[in-house]
C-alpha cells in the first residue's frame, strides 16, 4: 500500500480536527487555520486524484482492522477523488471571496464558530463522497445538515433564524426518510456496506423476493435525499436561507451542500441498489416529473423576484430540477449529464452569489432590482463576472452551462416517452433563464447618473482583493469546464465505470 | 390481502404507525415545540423498529456471561449499535432545534412559525 492511499482518510480527519481546534481559537487564528486546512485538503485531494487516474482503478481503504462485512470502509475512485478536489477548490474560493463580508457581518466573538462550521461542512462532504458504508453516510448527512444550519444563522437577523428553522424541519423530514430507507435495506439484506448490499440486492431482485420492501426502501431514500437537496416542491426554505445569509454561506450552500446529497444519491443508485434495479423500479419517473416541474417553476419564481440574491437563489431550484431530470432519464448518459451539471452549477452559482454581492456593495447595499441600474459600470469586475455567470446559466457556448445543456439534450434523445417532455422543458427553461438573467444584465449596464446618491460608489477591483481573485478564479473555472469539457466528461465516464 | 403477516409482525406495524405520527406532526404542526416532539417520536419509532429487527426470541444481549461464547446464545448486536448512534444524532438535532426555537421566541414572542413568517413579511426585512 502506498502512502497516497492514506490521504483521503487523512483529509477527513484533518478537517474534523481543525474544526475542534478552532473552538479554542480566536477569530483571526481560526480563519488562518481554516485557510491552511482547505489548501492542504485540496492538495491532498489532487494527489489522490492523480494517483487514481494513474492506476486507472478504484481501491478500498479499510478503517480499522476488520475486513469487509464487519469493518467500516471508504472507497476511492476517479469520480470520488475528482469530486473531492472540486468541492475543496470551490469551497476555498467561496470562503476567500467572502472574507470582507464575514468580517463585517459576523459578531467578533462568533467568528471562530463560523470557521468551525466550514471545517465540519468540508469534513462531512468529504466523508459523504468517500464512504462505503450507508450508516456512516447517514451520520455525516446529519453533520452536514447541522453545520449548514449554522452557516445560515451566523448572520443574526430574524430572517436567517426563521430560514434556518425551516431548513432544519425540511432536512429532518428528509433524513428521517433516509434513515428509514437504510433500515429497510439493512433488514432485507443484512449488510451496511455498499458493496455487500449490492450483492444481496442482485440476488433478491433475481429471485423476486421482497419486491415491495426493496421498492419502498429505494423510494424513501430517493425522496429523502431529494427533500434535503431542495427539489421542487420542497424548496420553501431555500430563497430566505440563500437570500439573507452572509455571501460565503449562500455560495457554499447552493453550490456544495445540496450537491453532497446528490452525490450520495448517485452512489446509492450505482453502488447500493444497482442501476438495473433502479431502472426497473420506476422511482426515477417520479424524480423525472418533479425535476421537470422544478425546472419550470423555479425559473418562473425567479422571474417574479425583485431581489437579486433571492432571484439567484430561485435559479438554484431550477438547476436542481435539471439534475433530477437527468436522474429521471435513467440512462448512463443522463447520469453523466447530471454529474457534469453538478460541477457546472457549483462553479457558476458560487460565481453568481459572489458577484451579486459585489454589485450590491456598489449600490448602497440594496438588493432591490431598481437600485442596481448601472451597477455594471460602478463595479466593473463584478459586473463582468455576473454577466459570465448569467451567460453560463443560460447556456452560452464556451461556458460550462452550455455543455451541461448539450449533454442533457443528447441524453434525452431517444429515451422513449421521456424524450419530448425533457426536450420541451429544457427549451422552455432556457428561455425563462434568459428572461430573468438577461433582464438583470441589461439593468446592470443601463447607464444612470448616481454620482450624487449616497452609498452609490465606484468599486475598483483592488478594493476587495480576495473577492476579485475568487471571482476571476471562478470565471476561469467556468471557462475550463466549458472549453475543456471532453476530458472531464471522459473522466466522469471512467469514474462511473469504476462505480459498478 | 393476507393480513396474517401483519398480526405476526405487529410490533413493526406499531413502530411504523408511530413513525407516521411523528412525521406528520413534524410536517404539519404549527407550534415549534410540537414539531420537535413530533421529531422525537419519529426518531424513537425508528429505534424501536431497528431494535425489533435485531431481536431474536429467546436470546440475550450480546454480553458474554458465564463463559458462553456461542453465536446462538445472543441477539444481533449491530442494530443496537445503530440505535446508539442514532440517539446521539437525535439528541444533537433536538438541542439545535430547541435553541433555534428559543431564539425565535425571544425575537417574535410566538411559537407559531406561520405567524413569524407573516411578521417578517410585514417588517419587510
Amino acid at each position: 500500500m502506498q502512502f497516497v492511499q492514506n490521504l483521503p482518510f487523512i483529509s477527513i480527519i484533518v478537517s474534523l480536527f481543525s474544526g475542534s481546534l478552532s473552538s479554542i481559537m480566536g477569530g483571526k487564528k481560526a480563519k488562518r487555520l481554516n485557510l491552511a486546512m482547505m489548501s492542504l485538503v485540496a492538495a491532498m485531494s489532487l494527489m489522490v486524484f492523480l494517483f487514481v487516474l494513474g492506476t486507472g482503478e478504484s481501491y478500498v481503504y479499510m478503517m480499522g482492522h476488520f475486513p469487509a462485512p464487519w469493518g467500516n470502509e471508504i472507497r476511492i475512485g476517479v469520480l470520488e477523488a475528482g469530486m473531492a478536489l472540486f468541492f475543496c477548490v470551490v469551497m476555498l474560493l467561496c470562503v476567500i471571496g467572502g472574507y470582507q463580508e464575514q468580517a463585517a457581518e459576523i459578531e467578533d466573538e462568533k467568528k471562530n464558530l463560523y470557521y468551525i462550521m466550514i471545517n465540519l461542512l468540508l469534513c462531512s462532504l468529504l466523508a459523504l463522497i468517500y464512504t462505503n458504508d450507508l450508516f456512516t453516510a447517514y451520520v455525516f448527512v446529519e453533520i452536514n445538515t447541522i453545520s449548514a444550519c449554522g452557516l445560515i444563522m451566523i448572520k443574526q437577523n430574524g430572517r436567517t433564524i426563521e430560514a434556518a428553522t425551516r431548513y432544519m424541519i425540511m432536512s429532518l423530514l428528509g433524513s428521517g426518510m433516509l434513515l428509514l430507507g437504510i433500515c429497510y435495506l439493512y433488514d432485507v439484506t443484512g449488510h451496511l456496506l455498499m458493496s455487500n448490499i449490492k450483492e444481496q440486492v442482485e440476488i433478491i431482485h433475481r429471485t423476486g423476493q421482497y419486491r415491495v420492501p426493496l421498492l419502498v426502501a429505494v423510494g424513501l431514500m430517493s425522496v429523502g435525499l431529494a427533500i434535503k437537496s431542495a427539489l421542487f416542491p420542497f424548496h420553501a426554505w431555500l430563497p430566505d436561507a440563500y437570500g439573507y445569509s452572509t455571501v460565503s454561506s449562500a455560495a457554499i450552500l447552493s453550490s456544495l451542500v445540496s450537491k453532497g446529497y446528490i452525490f450520495l444519491l448517485i452512489k446509492i443508485f450505482y453502488r447500493v441498489i444497482g442501476f438495473d434495479v433502479i431502472q426497473d423500479s420506476k422511482v426515477v419517473n417520479i424524480l423525472f416529473i418533479f425535476g421537470i416541474l422544478g425546472m419550470i417553476m423555479g425559473s418562473i419564481s425567479a422571474i417574479r423576484e425583485n431581489n437579486i440574491r433571492r432571484m439567484v437563489a430561485y435559479s438554484s431550484v431550477a438547476q436542481i430540477g435539471y439534475i433530477y431530470m437527468g436522474f429521471g432519464l435513467a440512462t448512463e448518459a443522463g447520469i453523466m449529464a447530471s454529474i457534469f451539471h453538478v460541477l457546472s452549477h457549483a462553479a457558476t452559482k458560487s460565481l453568481l452569489f459572489l458577484s451579486a454581492s459585489g454589485i450590491t456593495d456598489s449600490s448602497n447595499d440594496s438588493t432591490d432590482f431598481f437600485d442596481l441600474t448601472g451597477a455594471g459600470y460602478r463595479n466593473k469586475l463584478a459586473g463582468i463576472a455576473f454577466t459570465v455567470g448569467s451567460l453560463s446559466m443560460v447556456g452560452f457556448p464556451a461556458l460550462s452551462g452550455f455543455i451541461s445543456k448539450l449533454l442533457f439534450a443528447q441524453a434525452a434523445i431517444g429515451d422513449g416517452w421521456k424524450m419530448f417532455p425533457a426536450l420541451i422543458a429544457l427549451a422552455v427553461s432556457t428561455v425563462l433563464n434568459a428572461v430573468y438573467f438577461m433582464k438583470t444584465v441589461i439593468r446592470l449596464y443601463t447607464p444612470e447618473r448616481t454620482a450624487g446618491r449616497e452609498g452609490f460608489r465606484e468599486i475598483h477591483m483592488t478594493e476587495n482583493r480576495t473577492k476579485s481573485a475568487a471571482m476571476l478564479c471562478l470565471v476561469a473555472l467556468n471557462l475550463i469546464l466549458g472549453l475543456g469539457s471532453a476530458p472531464i466528461v471522459r473522466m466522469i465516464e471512467q469514474g462511473l465505470g469504476m462505480f459498478a | 390481502m393476507d393480513l396474517s403477516n401483519l398480526m405476526h409482525n405487529y410490533p413493526e406495524a406499531v413502530s411504523m404507525i408511530l413513525f407516521a405520527i411523528g412525521f406528520s406532526n413534524l410536517l404539519l404542526q404549527k407550534n415549534l415545540i410540537k414539531k420537535i416532539i413530533g421529531l422525537n417520536i419519529m426518531d424513537t419509532a425508528m429505534y424501536l423498529f431497528l431494535a425489533l429487527k435485531g431481536y431474536i426470541v429467546g436470546r440475550s444481549a450480546p454480553i458474554v456471561t458465564d463463559g458462553v461464547q456461542s453465536v446462538e446464545a445472543y441477539i444481533n448486536p449491530i442494530p443496537a449499535g445503530l440505535v446508539l448512534t442514532g440517539i446521539v444524532v437525535s439528541v444533537s438535532v433536538s438541542a439545535l432545534m430547541l435553541s433555534l426555537t428559543i431564539r425565535l421566541y425571544r425575537r417574535f414572542h410566538t411559537l407559531n412559525l406561520d405567524e413569524i413568517s407573516t411578521m417578517l413579511k410585514k417588517e419587510g426585512l
